[in-house]
């Protein structure tokens, strides 16, 4: 039966005198992910290696899908666990192990043995033999390939001896809380989730902007949003998500500036706000989900604009993706479903027919400078009125 | 300050209906289906709502069969209708206005087979009776027409209709659509020709997730829940004591007071529509005043676009539909508003304003008041 499983991670296994740190946040977010569960575990890490020991009842699917979830993660094996009593003893394990998992079992296959348990008394690639020629000898149709095999079977001698053979593919990436924090720009859109998935993969903490605009966006555009929020969460951990009412200030760009550059100002606002939490929250930098060219404030001019503002970096993860790519992902990640419920958000509603694509910076200076008498207590009201939600 | 005008999408349950809801739950809480004494205290309820149904429907008691809402209601007489009937002949008339639980169906027929004739409206939400005579036929079993339409609140003449649907297809079933006249009208389905009639109880101050289907005991009709059989195997499931029992008690309610409720309405309702046509650029839809629905009342706002005024009135708890609620979890148009033959711009400005008994003249000030304050900040800022 599947007690355990055995992770695998790479890149962490690079990182040179941090291994530890990384591996100490692997384990951080895999216990975060398991209490989620209905089951029971103990996460250890043992001789460089991370196991999950299942304690009593559990999900199998479910704890899977936790650890699915789990940046650094490259493969989980589920692992069956047997008492160490002698060669005979795991002999007989390891043909029961195979009846139960590979029944009939008629491909080729390998015997990998590691014998951390030095006690034990014969050397590991004697084991390897010797389970190999049981398993031909019960399994007639099998054969024994050592370079290709379709199946290999890996045995750990320790205090107790573990057997597994498959490797159930992680999400890669690093683990959560190792690379620093970000404030990810979150619309209710496809892109922005998606983007902000993509830097928590990278071992990025997530804290969360959203720009709401009522009457002219709803409540449901909003809840939309904290939706959102929860499933990029299920990857990132919690997620302080910030609700700023940007009714006024829109409105008064709408009344001070020329109609086409609406939308570029409005964005420059924008930036100029998560900023200011971006730094209140201590993050390193702005993470949006702008693939260049997508629409008339995603060009290279565009994206000049809106980024001139900023102090610290912009991070764009899905930069050069195209719309279907960006789908994929979000389809993956679950949060595609949601992103497509049919709510105005605060950049489209008063987009004009024809908004300029290639903004002259000069004259969006001169723009914005039609905004001085108000726009402080404009922002300082936003900043001010901000409604901050845990996401968890 | 808060102006509830959405009674169209539901009302409020009155008290009485609350303390017969509880009743049935902590004290004659029996399966009404079972032998002893509790089944029999609950079997009551049922027998109680009916008497009270075929008594303000001038109808026999067993003719009422109770149904999870209106959706159902609609569901269980078209596709019932249609099976049973459908070696008489395949075809089958409703109107371009109907709401998503009849034209549903009626399009699940379509599939099935049947033929189907969708009949125009004119600009005030009526069906006219020449094109109606052209499409009966012969070999038409189904004509479903509704009685007061929810979005635009224009009346059909039901009962011109039925005449003419059993002169010419006399073998055709004729069902009304009466859940947003139901609590509004007189309706006597013997007298008026209706052979099935669809009610659903929270229109009426009742509870949610329940309503009933008249269903004359002349008609053939196949049912479409299948299990223990309960009301006489039309629709099997435990019966819904709680929401039936309320239902009865919110039907009786509403007869009791009909013509001093639909007075009432008519004043509020000539109120609103007068203060909206004095607003600039406001056009008001359907019928005239007083031959349209007492409590429904549909306006463009031109240059506003109805989900923004929608959530501007809720900031200030006035709260109102944009078409019909139940249209908008879909973003296409709707089809009511498209088949009266609005434009563009009136299609995504237009609103619902709905009444009951409670509502008083002080909330549609409120809401007008509301309305010429809004409507220019509004206006001044559109897309261009």
């Amino acid at each position: 039966m599947i007690n355990a499983f055995l992770i695998k991670y790479a890149e962490i296994a690079l990182k040179g005198k941090n291994r530890h740190l990384f591996e100490d946040a692997l384990i951080h977010q895999m216990k975060l992910a398991l209490e989620k569960t209905e089951g029971e575990y103990k996460v250890t890490k043992e001789q460089g290696r991370v196991y999950v020991h299942c304690l009593g009842e559990y999900g199998y699917e479910e704890t899977v899908e936790a650890l699915q979830r789990v940046f650094g993660i490259v493969g989980i094996c589920p692992v069956a666990i047997y008492e160490e009593e002698g060669f005979d003893k795991l002999a007989q394990d390891v043909l029961s192990y195979m009846k139960e998992y590979h029944p009939g079992f008629a491909g080729t296959f390998k015997v990998n043995t590691r014998r951390a348990n030095k006690r034990f008394p014969m050397e590991s690639m004697e084991v390897s033999a010797e389970l190999g020629g049981e398993i031909l000898e019960a399994f007639p149709e099998a054969s024994v390939d050592v370079h290709q095999p379709q199946l290999r079977l890996s045995v750990e001698i320790r205090e107790k001896i573990y057997i597994y053979s498959q490797t159930i593919p992680g999400p890669g990436g690093m683990p959560v809380g190792t690379n620093g924090k970000g404030m990810l720009l979150l619309s209710g859109g496809i892109d922005s989730p998606v983007a902000g998935y993509m830097i928590a993969k990278r071992g990025v903490t997530i804290d969360a902007v959203y720009f709401h605009a009522p009457p002219y966006t709803s409540e449901r555009a909003k809840q939309k949003v904290v939706d959102l929020a929860k499933l990029v969460a299920r990857y990132s951990g919690p997620i302080a998500l910030h609700v700023v009412n940007f009714t006024d200030i829109q409105l008064y760009i709408y009344d001070q500036c020329p109609h086409e550059e609406l939308t570029i100002i409005m964005r420059r606002y924008m930036m100029r706000i998560a900023e200011h939490f971006a730094k209140e929250r201590k993050c390193l930098g702005l993470i949006t989900g702008e693939s260049i060219g997508q629409v008339a404030s995603q060009t290279m001019q565009s994206l000049a604009a809106t980024n001139e503002v900023c102090t610290i970096p912009v991070y764009r993860p899905v930069i050069g993706f195209d719309k279907q790519e960006i789908v994929e992902i979000a389809t993956k990640i679950n949060t595609f479903e949601t992103s497509i419920q049919p709510f105005e958000d605060c950049c489209t509603i008063f987009v004009a027919k024809h908004p300029v694509t290639k903004p002259n910076l000069n004259i969006i200076h001169r723009s914005e400078e039609k905004l001085n008498e108000k726009i402080d207590s404009l922002m300082e009201e936003a900043i001010k009125t901000t409604e901050v939600i845990m996401i968890q | 300050m808060e102006a509830y005008l959405d009674n169209s999408a539901a009302t409020r349950c009155y008290q009485s209906v609350c303390d017969i809801v509880m009743k049935t739950m902590l004290e004659d809480y029996g399966n009404p289906s079972a032998m002893h004494q509790k089944g029999v205290e609950a079997e009551k309820y049922l027998r109680d709502t009916q008497e009270i149904l075929g008594k303000i429907l001038k109808v026999k008691p067993k003719e009422i069969f109770f149904t999870s809402g209106g959706t159902e209601s609609n569901n269980l007489a078209l596709i019932g209708t249609a099976m049973a009937n459908q070696r008489t002949g395949k075809h089958v008339i409703t109107t371009a206005i109907e709401h998503a639980a009849v034209a549903a169906p009626v399009h699940h027929l379509e599939e099935l087979g049947f033929e189907v004739t969708v009949l125009p409206v004119d600009t005030q939400g009526v069906v006219r009776m020449d094109v109606l005579r052209e499409a009966l036929r012969e070999d038409t079993i189904l004509v479903s027409v509704m009685y007061v339409n929810n979005e635009i609140g224009s009346v059909q003449p039901v009962e011109e209709i039925a005449s003419l649907v059993h002169e010419k297809s006399p073998r055709a079933v004729f069902h009304v659509d009466a859940i947003q006249a139901f609590g509004k009208y007189k309706i006597h389905p013997r007298k008026q020709g209706i052979d099935l009639l669809s009610v659903s109880s929270h229109k009426f101050h009742g509870p949610k997730g329940v309503g009933f289907l008249y269903v004359s005991e002349k008609v053939k009709i196949q049912p479409q829940i299948l299990g223990g059989g309960q009301q006489g195997g039309m629709r099997s499931g435990t019966d819904n004591v709680p929401g039936i029992a309320g239902m009865g008690v919110a039907a009786r309610e509403v007869y009791d007071h009909l013509d001093e409720n639909v007075e009432k309405m008519y004043e509020l309702k000539q109120h609103l529509m007068g203060g909206l046509g004095q607003m600039e650029r406001v056009v008001l839809n359907g019928m005239p005043c007083m031959e349209g629905a007492p409590h429904i009342v549909s306006a463009s706002f031109l240059g506003v676009r109805s989900e923004v005024l929608l959530h501007a009135l809720e900031e200030r708890q006035i709260y109102v539909s944009a078409g019909s609620a139940c249209s908008t979890h879909k973003r296409s148009a709707s089809s009511t508003l498209t088949a009266v033959g609005m434009g563009k711009e009136q299609l995504e400005t237009t609103l619902r304003f709905s009444f009951c008994d409670t509502t008083t003249m002080e909330e549609i000030d409120y809401c007008l008041d509301n309305l010429r304050e809004l409507l220019p900040m509004l206006r001044r800022y559109s897309r261009k």
